[in-house]
């Protein structure tokens, strides 16, 4: 795929986020619209995965710590063919495969969903399983690599900062570890909530190589996902600085749409607004491909 | 089988009721209660863990920078690429263990009961047993024989937050030959297992014939007035109650239920019917623990008279282990009274 292919992508993902929210009627829209395009890059050009073989025995693996942006999880599995698209709209419905945070075992109520590679919600969890996969796979000189979305609000756990210790000891140059930077939380903006800041130097400190992009540009996605694999012998750090509700004018930047599903006159207006982007997208494909 | 003594209470009772024949179960079992035959349960860990990584190369040692507490220091230098020194970070260690149980690993999580599962219960729950990640969790220094290092470091509560946890099996092993074969079993076994281990020696019970089953509660000896159920260092004293009874003319079965969940409801309903009476004994709460267990399954399937052997709501000191055990009412004696008192209830 090439960037405007990839661009395409990550808005056809952001109209499924739309409609599954809209069905589910709760749930977490605006940092799984800021993280569409890190995840379409990971699903469709950077990660081993094979859909067809969820869990074969080489693939690269993705642990979605920050895990109430369920539905990007769920969007980019389901458009990348690991389950049917139509599935989307039993998220957070009874006994559906989708649970409104992803369930990575089976239970007598729901089966586990295809592509989920951990259980997650109770925040630092995700992170922490990263990096216990990278260490075990980097101890075994194994070639597959693990990749983590974590939030920035997330990183007030303390936990994250153990297994980050962790990280570093155990020189996990397999984990890439995405940093959601979004700049909200439940209760406002992390720096006001809990003087939380410098994190690109926190990182460096905890033994990390830190890189700092536009995580809403994919040109600039792309040429960070290439370099950093030129890197070896730390655990990499990617600040991703991202637009909460990305695509959505009246959702960007607006933490009220942290942990809220859109009506059907917002749907409307959301979807409209989308695949207008999405024309435009289609005929940059077509002056490229002339 | 081997028949130890016939005790009849009066002779005119022979006719009109069954012929009291009280059973030591097996030669399987050591029964001199020998107090210089004692072995640490911590040990038996230690070594079962080197012996079940020879068989199975998938097994991992995660240390919360308590190795040789723990008696871990044999296994990180005979497999140092299979053990992980995690330093002080439980929460990490927990959830980071589920990591590489989803790749096929089966590691083991080594710390004190109360930090592990104490301070990282979320991860255990998420991680682990939502998850169903084949991780096992060891918490060390268990209970009120921890000792002098006192409340903070005595877990009396572990019982009851791991037995609440679907897919988690929980196992109390009672000695030192029983807490390796516990070891082995719990590393064969697929999916979260909790088990919990004692700081104190303990007298030797069971042998290497000895038979073990998760999940299968070992009759050691058959009794007909009362049942006495025990886990871990507590059986020693069942036992030895046991004996006592028996020269006051009481016949005492004894369970050791090493398997708290899931527990073994054949054998406690066989006894239930049996005896009609039943003690329970653990050195943990009584809220949560063995005890409540036991009555939760007899108050719904067969109403019993029972008593709990256990800490009264309280949290413990410091003191030598078996020194407060007797202060906290868990003692031989107390299992005796426990055992007078449930009679009485019962031939009311």
């Amino acid at each position: 795929m090439n960037i405007v292919e990839l661009q395409i992508q990550a808005n056809e993902i952001r109209q499924s986020i739309i409609d599954m929210l809209y069905h589910a009627k709760s749930g977490h829209t605006a940092g799984a619209l800021g993280m569409a395009d890190i995840m379409t890059y990971l699903y469709f050009k950077e990660m081993k995965v094979n859909p067809k073989k969820p869990k074969l025995a080489t693939r690269d693996l993705f642990f979605l710590s920050n895990g109430h942006t369920a539905p990007i999880l769920y969007a980019t599995l389901a458009h990348r063919g690991f389950f049917p698209i139509d599935e989307l709209k039993t998220l957070r419905k009874l006994h559906s495969r989708l649970q409104g945070h992803p369930s990575v075992a089976s239970h007598n109520s729901h089966d586990s969903l295809p592509g989920v590679e951990n259980s997650g919600g109770p925040l630092g969890q995700g992170v922490s399983q990263a990096v216990g996969a990278s260490a075990e796979l980097k101890r075994s000189n194994s070639k597959r690599r693990v990749f983590c979305f974590v939030g920035d609000g997330e990183l007030q756990e303390g936990m994250c900062w153990e297994s980050f210790m962790f990280a570093h000891k155990e020189q996990t140059d397999n984990l890439v570890v995405i940093v959601d930077k979004n700049d909200i939380q439940i209760d406002g903006n992390p720096k006001e909530v809990l003087a939380f800041d410098n994190v690109h130097n926190k990182f460096t400190s905890f033994g990390f190589k830190v890189v700092d992009f536009d995580g809403n540009d994919m040109n600039q996605i792309h040429h960070v996902f290439e370099e950093i694999k030129k890197l070896s012998g730390k655990p990499i750090c990617l600040l991703a600085k991202t637009t909460p509700g990305k695509g959505v004018s009246f959702m960007e930047g607006d933490y009220h749409w942290h942990g809220k599903a859109p009506n059907e006159e917002e749907r409307k207006l959301a979807l409209d607004e989308l695949e207008s982007q999405r024309i435009l997208l289609e005929g940059k494909s077509e002056v490229k491909e002339k | 089988m081997k028949k130890v003594s016939a005790v009849t209470k009066e002779k005119s009772d022979t006719k009109s009721k069954p012929k009291r024949v009280i059973r030591r179960i097996s030669t399987s079992y050591i029964t001199t209660l020998d107090q210089k035959k004692q072995g640490a349960i911590r040990a038996g860990f230690g070594e079962a863990l080197v012996e079940a990584t020879k068989k199975d190369n998938n097994i991992r040692v995660l240390s919360a920078d308590l190795t040789d507490s723990l008696k871990l220091t044999e296994f990180k230098n005979t497999y140092p690429k299979k053990f992980y020194q995690m330093g002080i970070c439980e929460q990490n260690m927990m959830s980071a263990a589920a990591g590489m149980a989803h790749i096929g690993k089966i590691p083991f999580v080594c710390s004190y009961a109360v930090f592990s599962p104490g301070r990282n219960w979320d991860q255990l729950r998420v991680s682990v047993c939502y998850s169903n990640h084949n991780v096992k969790i060891i918490g060390g220094h268990a209970g009120l024989t921890t000792g002098p290092d006192g409340a903070t470091h005595q877990a009396l509560e572990d019982i009851a937050i791991t037995r609440v946890l679907p897919n988690l099996s929980v196992v109390v092993p009672c000695d030192e030959e029983e807490s390796r074969k516990a070891t082995i079993a719990i590393a064969q076994k697929e999916g979260p297992c909790y088990l919990r281990l004692s700081r104190e020696k303990s007298l030797n019970i069971t042998n290497k014939k000895s038979p073990f089953k998760l999940g299968e509660a070992n009759v050691l000896d058959e009794g007909l007035d009362v049942t006495i159920i025990a886990c871990g260092i507590m059986l020693q004293f069942a036992l030895r109650a046991r004996e006592q009874l028996k020269k006051e003319g009481i016949s005492a079965a004894v369970i050791n239920m090493h398997t708290i969940k899931p527990l073994d409801v054949k054998t406690l309903l066989k006894y239930a019917k049996k005896t009609n009476a039943i003690v329970s004994c653990e050195e943990h709460q009584k809220i949560g623990g063995l005890g409540s267990a036991i009555s939760e399954v007899l108050s719904q399937q067969y109403p019993t008279p029972l008593e709990i052997i256990g800490v009264e709501n309280s949290f413990g000191e410091s003191g030598s282990g078996y020194e407060l055990l007797e202060a906290y009412k868990l003692g031989e004696k107390d299992i005796i009274n426990a055992v007078k008192k449930v009679l009485k209830r019962k031939n009311k």
